[in-house]
C-alpha cells in the first residue's frame, strides 16, 4: 500500500537576509510559515519545487517540508525543526519571533 | 604575538576584494549557488537555520585588545551585538547580511584578521594551548610553532582540496590543554634525550560520528624537520585519505583501516624525500617568529592589596580560587574569564563585555587575550596586584561568573538553535544544568567536572571526551539526549562510553540529578573527582542511578 502523502510546504532561505522563507499560494514568498501554501498533493509540491529551484538569485537551498493544518485553518510545522526555523533561537528573542511588520520578501 | 607583514597584509586585503567581487556577482545573478558556495566557504560564510554565519579565526586563540574591540564593533554594527566563541578557539557572527560580508572582513582586515580557511576541506585554523607563554608547566611556547604552521598551511596550494577538512593543535606543556589526542594532528613539545626540545606527533585523532584517540606516529621529530613531516602526512593523506564517503574521510579513518604501521611506513618514505626539497628557510622563519612571541617584561609589583582583598572578601577569594591559574612568574597569574553565567549561553559575549575585556587587558595585563577551546576568555599575564580591580569591573559587567572547571562551565555547540546539521538543541540543555545545579548549590560539592553538550554526530561539542557527555539526537520527531561518562580530553584522552539509552529533554536534568547524587554518595572523599570516582568503579554505579528502573527489574 502505498503511503500516505504528508502535506507539504515549500521554504528556503532568502539570498540576501540569509533568513527562512516560504512560498506562498499566489507564488510569491512570505516570512510567516502560516501564511504558506500547504500542498496536499505530492505531484502538485514537486513541480512548484522544480519551478522556483530556477529562481536562485531570490533564495539559497528550496526544499518541502512536512506541515498539517492547525486548529485555525493554517499550515503549520510537523517538525521540531521546521518550528525553530519559523520561530528563531530558543537562548535569544531573536529572528522571526522578533520580527512584526511587513514580513514580504521583496 | 605575531605582527603581520606587509605580504600578509596585501595578502589578507586582495582577499577581501576577491570575495566582494564573488558577492557582487552572486547578487547580481552571474554565479549561481552551486558555484558560490565553495568560494563563501573559503571565506567563512556559512549559511544557517535562521541566518548566515561568519567564522572567523582566531590563530591558536590569540588576540589583543585592538582585535577584541574590533569584534565588538562588528557585533554592532553588522550582528546582533554579540560574538559567540567556540570550541575551535575562532568567533562567529550569527546574522549577518550577504552584502555587509565584504565590508565585515575588511574590517578584520584592518586589524590583521580574516576568515580564511575557517571552513571547507582544507586546514583550519591552528589551535594551541590557551595558557601558552605564561603556563608554569610550559617546556616552550607552542604559538610560534603555530604561527609557522599558519603560514605554511594558509593557501598552500597542495592541500586546499583535501579529502575532508583537517584539524591541528599544538601544546607545548605535558599537561594537555589543547586536546591534541582528538585533532588530525596533534604536536606536543617534549625534551630529547640530549635535553633539546622536540616534538611528539600524533595523528588520527577525532571525535565526530567514529571518535578516535589519536596515535604517536613519532615519538620525537627535531624542530627543523616539523614541515617536511607536515607535508608527508598531508600528502599521503590527500593521496590515500578516501573520497568515496564524507564519513570515512578524515585521517582518522585512513590510520585505522591503513594501520599505523604501514602508513608510518608511507609518511616516512615520504618525509625522506620532501626533507631534500626544504632549504632550511622554515628553520630560519621560525626563529624569527619566536621574536613575535617574546613574553612581557614582567616587573614585581606589590601584591599586598590582592593578599588583603583575599582575606576580607569571600566573593573576590571564590573567584580566584576557580578562575586563576598558576602563572611561570610567581608575581602573576593567568586569569580566565567565565563565559558560562547561570542560564547563560556558553561561549556567547556581548559588544560591551568584550570591550571590557579589551580594556582590561590594556590596561592591566600586557595587552593579551586568548580565547580557549572552553569557549572561555583568558588574560594570560596579570599582576596580581591588579586582580581586585579586574574582578571588580568583570562584576560589573557579568564576567565575574566562578566556575572555571566546575559543572557549569559547559562546552555547547549552537545545536540546533542556529546550526543547520544539527539534530538537536545544546544550548538550553546547557542553560538548564547550569540553573539547576545553581538553584540546587552543588557545584562546588560536585567539584571538578567536565560537561560537553553536542547537537548532532559531528561532536563540536567535543562531548565524547566530557565526563559527561550529551549527545542531542532527534529520535522519532523528538529531541533525545544520549549520555556517555568518561570521557576525558587531556593527556590521560579517552572517550567516554555510552551506558543505556537516551533521555527526553525533560528527563534529562533528573537524570543527571541521579547521577551526580550517586557520585556524591559513593565517592572515597570529596577529593575523589567525579572522573577519578568513575575510573575506579566503572559505569555499574552510575548505571543504576541513570536507569533504577531497569536495575530494580533486574534486581
Amino acid at each position: 500500500m502505498a503511503r500516505r502523502f504528508t502535506p507539504k510546504i515549500i521554504t528556503t532561505n532568502d539570498l540576501l537576509e540569509g533568513d527562512v522563507i516560504y512560498l506562498t499560494a499566489d507564488g510569491s514568498w512570505t516570512r510567516r510559515f502560516s501564511d504558506a501554501k500547504l500542498f496536499l498533493e505530492q505531484a502538485e509540491a514537486e513541480a512548484a519545487l522544480a519551478r522556483i529551484e530556477t529562481r536562485q538569485d531570490i533564495h539559497v537551498g528550496a526544499y518541502l517540508a512536512d506541515a498539517e493544518t492547525g486548529i485555525d485553518g493554517r499550515p503549520q510545522p510537523v517538525h521540531f525543526r521546521e518550528q525553530f526555523r519559523a520561530t528563531g533561537p530558543s537562548n535569544y528573542f531573536h529572528g522571526k519571533q522578533a520580527e512584526t511588520g511587513d514580513v514580504q520578501v521583496q | 604575538m605575531y605582527r603581520y607583514s606587509e605580504f600578509d597584509d596585501a595578502f589578507v586585503r586582495a582577499r577581501v576584494a576577491e570575495f566582494r567581487d564573488q558577492v557582487n556577482r552572486r547578487i547580481n545573478g552571474s554565479l549561481t549557488e552551486e558555484e558560490f558556495k565553495p568560494l563563501r566557504l573559503k571565506n567563512g560564510l556559512y549559511l544557517q537555520l535562521h541566518a548566515y554565519m561568519l567564522r572567523v579565526a582566531i590563530p591558536y586563540g590569540t588576540l589583543d585588545s585592538r582585535q577584541m574591540h574590533q569584534l565588538a564593533h562588528i557585533a554592532e554594527v553588522w550582528d546582533k551585538g554579540y560574538g559567540h566563541f567556540t570550541t575551535r578557539q575562532n568567533i562567529q557572527f550569527n546574522w549577518p547580511k550577504l552584502a555587509d560580508v565584504p565590508d565585515m572582513l575588511e574590517a578584520l582586515a584592518d586589524v590583521s584578521m580574516h576568515a580564511i580557511q575557517t571552513s571547507g576541506n582544507c586546514i583550519r585554523n591552528v589551535t594551541a594551548d590557551h595558557f601558552a607563554g605564561a603556563a608554569d608547566d610550559e617546556i616552550e611556547d607552542p604559538r610560534p610553532t603555530a604561527e609557522l604552521l599558519r603560514q605554511w598551511s594558509t593557501d598552500h596550494p597542495e592541500f586546499q582540496y583535501l579529502p575532508r577538512k583537517f584539524k591541528i593543535a599544538v601544546s607545548g606543556s605535558p599537561n594537555d590543554r589543547a586536546v591534541t589526542r582528538a585533532h588530525d594532528i596533534g604536536i606536543r613539545a617534549v625534551r630529547g634525550k640530549g635535553d633539546e626540545t622536540g616534538y611528539e606527533i600524533l595523528v588520527g585523532g577525532g571525535l565526530g560520528r567514529t571518535p578516535m584517540i589519536g596515535k604517536v606516529i613519532r615519538s620525537f621529530l627535531p624542530k627543523d624537520d616539523l614541515l617536511p613531516y607536515m607535508e608527508a602526512i598531508l600528502r599521503v593523506y590527500n593521496l590515500s585519505g578516501r573520497r568515496d564517503n564524507k564519513y570515512k574521510a578524515r585521517i582518522k579513518i585512513l590510520v585505522h583501516e591503513t594501520g599505523l604501521d604501514e602508513l608510518k611506513d608511507q609518511i616516512e618514505t615520504e618525509f625522506t624525500a620532501r626533507r631534500r626539497v626544504f632549504p632550511g628557510v622554515n628553520q630560519r622563519l621560525l626563529e624569527s617568529l619566536n621574536a613575535h612571541f617574546a613574553p612581557p617584561e614582567f616587573v614585581d609589583a606589590e601584591s599586598s592589596e590582592y593578599e588583603l582583598r583575599r582575606t576580607r572578601d569571600p566573593l573576590f577569594r571564590t573567584w580566584c580560587d576557580t578562575n586563576l591559574n598558576r602563572h611561570r612568574d610567581p608575581n602573576l597569574a593567568i586569569v580566565t574569564i567565565s563565559l558560562k553565567p547561570v542560564a547563560g549561553t556558553p561561549g556567547d559575549a556581548t559588544a560591551d563585555q568584550m570591550r571590557t575585556i579589551a580594556d582590561l587587558a590594556k590596561s592591566f595585563a600586557h595587552d593579551e587575550i586568548r580565547v580557549s577551546h572552553e569557549q572561555n576568555i583568558i588574560l594570560p599575564h596579570v599582576p596580581k596586584a591588579f586582580l581586585p580591580r579586574i574582578h571588580d569591573r568583570l562584576k560589573r559587567s557579568g564576567l565575574a561568573t566562578a566556575n572555571i572547571g566546575l559543572i557549569s562551565d559547559i562546552i555547547a555547540c549552537p545545536g540546533m538553535d542556529y546550526c543547520a546539521l544539527a539534530t538537536a538543541r545544546s544550548i538550553p540543555i546547557a542553560q538548564e544544568i547550569s540553573q539547576r545545579f545553581d538553584e540546587l548549590r552543588l557545584e562546588r560539592k560536585i567539584g571538578p567536572l567536565k560537561i560537553k553538550i553536542s547537537g548532532c554526530i559531528n561532536a563540536c561539542g567535543h562531548h565524547h571526551v566530557g565526563h559527561i557527555g550529551i549527545l542531542g539526537l532527534d529520535r522519532a520527531g523528538v529531541e533525545n539526549y544520549q549520555i556517555t561518562l568518561g570521557g576525558d580530553a587531556t593527556e590521560t584522552a579517552a572517550i567516554g562510553k555510552r551506558p543505556g539509552p537516551g533521555f527526553s529533554a525533560e528527563e534529562l536534568i533528573p537524570a543527571l540529578e541521579r547521577l551526580l547524587d550517586a557520585y556524591l554518595t559513593i565517592r572515597l572523599s570529596g577529593n575523589e573527582t567525579f572522573l577519578q570516582c568513575y575510573r575506579r568503579l566503572g559505569d555499574q554505579p552510575f548505571k543504576t542511578a541513570l536507569y533504577p528502573d531497569s536495575a530494580r527489574k533486574a534486581a
